[in-house]
């Protein structure tokens, strides 16, 4: 009989053993061969691409199609580089992120610490708003930011980005502080805490792992964005439209390199976000599957 | 009045009515305890004392100022709760003065009441550690010395001792014991464990379904228990209950039972008064250390009835024997001394106390007065 | 005895303060979520052409749009993909997980190589196997290159077949996120069923039929849910990788919704479209959360 330890391992035999480390080999390289070709492509130069094997490494290296993507190439009618368009996407992402984490955490606070009629209804309505289509909102969203003076800006992305995240935040934090004991709460009434000094002292430091969490989700979110980005973006579109743009552009001959550059320098802020703090993200993902 | 009083007091959630008319005075210095089984509403009536809970209506008083509505940090109350509830991010000492520097104690004053609890607790020595770090038992420790710091009008306990273990769950029943002696504070106490209450209690309220049962000292719970609940409830092993029938002989009034082999018996009772009850039947309650050999009888009791009886099991427990046998048609059990020669299968001389026995109506399940 | 439950001023702030706190973030999802949602179905039944204006016109949206033939293909589009999409993820994110769960030396580093697309937005995803996957400077070429000459592979180019390269990119960004879903489902399970069974006598096999996979039911669950909202709401990809061609190949109802409204001045089709995915989507979320949230104490 196996010896069943942590996991659901049961015995096999080596044949048996070998097929796993095979079958999981191959399932690593098609993971990372789309990163390897445009890893490998981007500090090549054009000729080589078309002209060469797009597997191969490049027997010329340059960091021109990086310098280019970052600062000379043609995104719509401009040859500024997708430079402007990160900034944009920061501006964008780090108020969007802070407030729509705050909020949550509020919202999840209340909604398992100070229960009321009905609470259950307003959790359910909040979290259905994380899987509507966001294309039933396009239109009347459209006009509300040109009524609001805030189409094609910054400001009027972080509004976009925070309503359509606070579901997501809530139901993070709402899953955390359900398991969280009421009786701490009650303890810190009768010590004479009030709402927001329990939330303060009590709540929020030990919040780390679930604000982590959230704080990765709705950057990764919000930063890989394309649907409101290139519907309410104007002038201030994020790296996600520039890049698209970019790859897009019907003119001149295609920069495959610099595409591949830009294409790296859109996916690096999450990736680093991802590596840094991967083990977290992952433990947020299964929360994220309601579980009360 | 007393110094907390609860006047007709109920609790409903929605439809269901959890907590009926609770009426209780507990005086200044008292250790009362909420006794019941799971559900019967003792953590709700301690929640609303606290201010946890709504009152749906009645009114609770502490030191005659009805305190319905106010805050709980207003009650001048402190609860022990039954997981601690510790902040897990404080340390021991932050812990336990949070509340004073919540109610803007300054820190002077603050360190000065947490050296002398800390001392009294013999937790000095853990102040600068997080709970994590401790163990089950300091916890607890931890936890009452939060309470203790507030020096407040009255204290409440939730269950207290339920998440330690058997030995430790002693060692902090009499730790407690002698800390209200030693303070004379006023105890509000919720178990569900009948010789907590019996150990601890000055009085003792039995609840059973939102309803108070009886409201007694230990011992009045335990020789004139108010009702078969309270009767069967209270004492480990329960009291035994038979049916009986009331029958006069020489002027007297007997309970008639049926012993192991179907053959009628005669108990005497010692009162009169059940004269009242000829020919009508009764259920019998006898503790099982009334119920012992002869020589272990007791010397004072007044009317010791004998009863040979066949024995049908016998459990050795050390200090006692326990001796089940069939009276009735009931299984009854009975205390033994544990030198005290009994077989299974042989029939044996019984002494029955029936001093101590009591009778109940069994339409109304309440005792009979004696 | 007056029953005085008038509580002090703390109190009644204490009571009042934890809605005060919650009302902005319903209050904004009551209107840029249920107030819009209402605002397209009202949408959907007027004529509203490049501007809403509010001339209903019953069900005529709903109408021209099922006669559409470009709105034929791209629900047709949604139902392969979808089921593909789903299927194949699911699929490959159980045997990896299977796999995974077998004392593999090296799990640490595989799990985060499975994971990482994950963090990639769809149009760098997009980007990366459009160019993979395009038969001049791609696979085809590379095999070619090789020595492989017959190898051929122009799905991305042929209106039959791009869809499947959709599916492709999809799968590869998402099942790496489904096997940690059915990863931590596994190992959540006790594993003293699992020593019951094998004393059982129930073979490797069984084992995983039997009891493993039933119960990892709720996983299973989620990861569904997860997907096929996913897949309703699939756009940038398409965007991306083929713009919705050759031709209309791969149009989905996403990129559909969208070029009606902003780009042909459709709006009253375009708000109709998003209706039916709405209610596409609704038909699995909302008895799904309301299982969920139901019985909760
Ligand atoms: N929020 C609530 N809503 C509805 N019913 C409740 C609520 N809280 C408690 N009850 C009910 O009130 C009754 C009394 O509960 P309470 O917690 O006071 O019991 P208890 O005597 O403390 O039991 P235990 O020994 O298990 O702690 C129970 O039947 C319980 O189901
Ligand atoms: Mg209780």
């Amino acid at each position: 009989m196996a010896a069943v330890t942590q996991d659901t391992a049961v015995s096999t035999g080596r044949v048996t053993r070998t097929f796993l480390y095979v079958v999981l080999g191959v399932f690593a390289l098609f993971y990372l061969l789309p990163l390897y070709v445009m890893g490998v492509n981007s500090v090549k130069p054009l000729a080589e691409i078309t002209g060469g094997n797009m597997m191969a490494l490049p027997r010329v290296w340059t960091l021109e199609p990086w310098r280019a993507a970052w600062s000379t190439a043609q995104i719509g009618i401009e040859p500024t580089g997708l430079r402007p368009y990160f900034l944009n996407s920061i501006l964008m992402v780090v108020p969007a992120v802070a407030i729509s984490t705050v909020l949550g955490a509020l919202n999840g606070y209340v909604l398992t610490k100070w229960r009321f009629r009905g609470d259950t209804i307003v959790f359910g309505l909040m979290l259905f708003s994380c899987f509507i289509p966001f294309q039933i909102v396009l239109i009347p969203m459209a006009l509300v930011l040109g009524k609001l003076g805030l189409a094609g800006s910054v400001p009027g992305l972080v509004m976009v980005h925070v309503v359509y995240g606070i579901g997501f935040t809530t139901l993070y934090y709402r899953n955390y502080y359900a398991s969280f004991p009421t009786e701490l709460v009650r303890a810190a009434m009768m010590d004479g805490a009030g709402f927001f000094q329990i939330f303060w002292r009590i709540m929020l430091p030990v919040s780390g792992p679930i604000t982590v969490v959230s704080v990765i989700w709705q950057f990764t979110n919000i930063w890989n964005d394309f649907l409101f980005g290139a519907s309410f973006g104007g002038t201030s579109q994020p790296m996600t439209v520039a890049l698209n743009n970019l790859v897009q552009s019907s003119t001149g001959v295609k920069e495959y390199n610099v595409h591949f550059a830009g294409a790296i320098l859109a996916a690096l802020p999450t990736l680093f976000v991802y590596i840094v703090a991967g083990r977290y993200f992952v433990r947020g993902l299964m929360a994220g599957s309601v579980k009360g | 009045m007393g110094f907390l009083d609860i006047s007709h007091v109920t609790k409903s959630y929605g439809q269901v009515q959890v907590l009926h008319e609770v009426d209780i005075a507990v005086q200044e210095g008292e250790f009362l305890v909420l006794v019941g089984p799971s559900g019967c509403g003792k953590s709700t009536l301690l929640n609303m004392i606290a201010g946890l809970e709504a009152i749906s209506s009645g009114d609770i008083a502490i030191k005659g100022r009805v305190i319905n509505g106010v805050h709980p940090s207003k009650r001048n109350i402190a609860m022990v709760f039954q997981s601690y509830a510790l902040y897990p991010n404080m340390t021991v000492g932050q812990n336990m003065t949070f509340g004073l520097e919540m109610h803007g104690v300054p820190k002077p004053a603050r360190d000065a009441a947490l050296a002398d609890v800390a001392k009294l607790l013999q937790i000095d020595h853990l102040l600068d550690r997080k709970p994590g770090q401790l163990s089950g038992g300091q916890r607890q420790r931890v936890a009452m010395g939060r309470a203790l710091v507030r020096n407040p009008d009255v204290f409440l306990f939730d269950e207290p001792l339920s998440n330690l273990d058997a030995k430790l769950r002693v060692d902090m029943r009499t730790e407690i014991k002698k800390l209200h002696q030693k303070l004379k504070t006023t105890i509000v106490y919720v178990t569900h464990d009948q010789i907590e209450a019996m150990t601890l209690s000055t009085r003792i309220a039995v609840m059973n379904k939102g309803y108070v049962q009886q409201l007694g000292t230990p011992k009045e719970i335990y020789d004139t228990p108010a009702n078969l609940f309270v009767a069967t409830f209270m004492g480990s092993p329960a009291m035994n209950i038979l049916p009986a029938t009331v029958v006069m002989e020489g002027g007297q009034p007997h309970a008639e039972i049926t012993d192991a082999d179907g053959a009628r018996r005669l108990l005497r009772f010692s009162q009169g008064n059940l004269a009242e009850w000829a020919d009508k039947p009764i259920l019998l309650g006898i503790r099982p250390e009334a119920i012992t050999d002869p020589e272990g009888a007791d010397r004072k009791s007044a009317n010791i009835q004998p009863l040979a009886n066949r024995v049908t099991v016998t459990e050795p427990a050390g200090s006692d024997t326990f001796v089940t046998m069939t009276l009735s048609g009931k299984d009854v059990i009975a205390r033994m001394r544990a030198d005290a020669m009994v077989a299974p299968g042989e029939v044996f001389d019984f002494a029955i106390n029936m001093d101590k026995a009591v009778a109940f109506d069994p339409a109304t399940e309440a005792r009979i007065p004696q | 005895m007056s029953t005085s439950t008038t509580a002090d001023f703390r109190t009644r702030l204490q009571d009042w303060l934890p809605k005060v706190v919650l009302a902005p973030s319903f209050a904004v999802i009551l209107l840029f979520v249920y107030g819009f949602i209402a605002f397209t179905v009202v949408l959907s039944f007027t004529g509203s052409k490049m501007l809403p204006k509010f001339d209903f016109i019953g069900f005529t949206n709903y109408a021209k749009l099922f006669a559409l033939q470009h709105w034929t293909t791209a629900v047709v589009n949604l139902a392969i993909f979808a089921t593909l999409y789903i299927a194949i993820s699911m699929a490959v994110g159980l045997m990896l997980a299977i796999f995974l769960d077998q004392k593999i030396r090296g799990e640490g580093l595989l799990r985060p190589l499975y994971l990482y697309p994950m963090a990639l937005s769809f149009i760098v995803t997009g980007t990366a196997w459009k160019w993979f996957l395009d038969p001049g400077i791609g696979l085809e070429k590379t095999m070619h290159l090789w020595g492989w000459e017959s190898f051929h592979f122009t799905w991305i180019k042929d209106s039959d077949m791009a869809i499947y390269t959709i599916v492709i990119a999809a799968v590869w960004q998402t099942s790496g996120f489904v096997m940690a879903m059915f990863l931590a489902g596994l190992r959540g399970i006790d594993n003293e069923i699992l020593k019951a069974a094998q004393i059982d006598g129930a073979s490797n096999w069984q084992l995983y039929r039997r009891i493993v996979i039933p119960m990892l039911r709720p996983a299973f669950l989620s990861a569904f849910v997860i997907l096929f909202h996913l897949a309703i709401k699939s756009y940038d990809l398409v965007v991306a990788l083929t713009g919705g061609g050759p031709g209309r190949a791969t149009e989905l109802p996403a990129t559909f919704m969208y070029s009606y409204t902003f780009t042909r001045n459709q709006m009253g089709i375009g708000a109709s479209s998003a209706v039916i995915m709405l209610m596409t989507i609704a038909a699995i979320m909302v008895p799904y959360l309301y299982s969920e949230l139901k019985e909760k104490p």
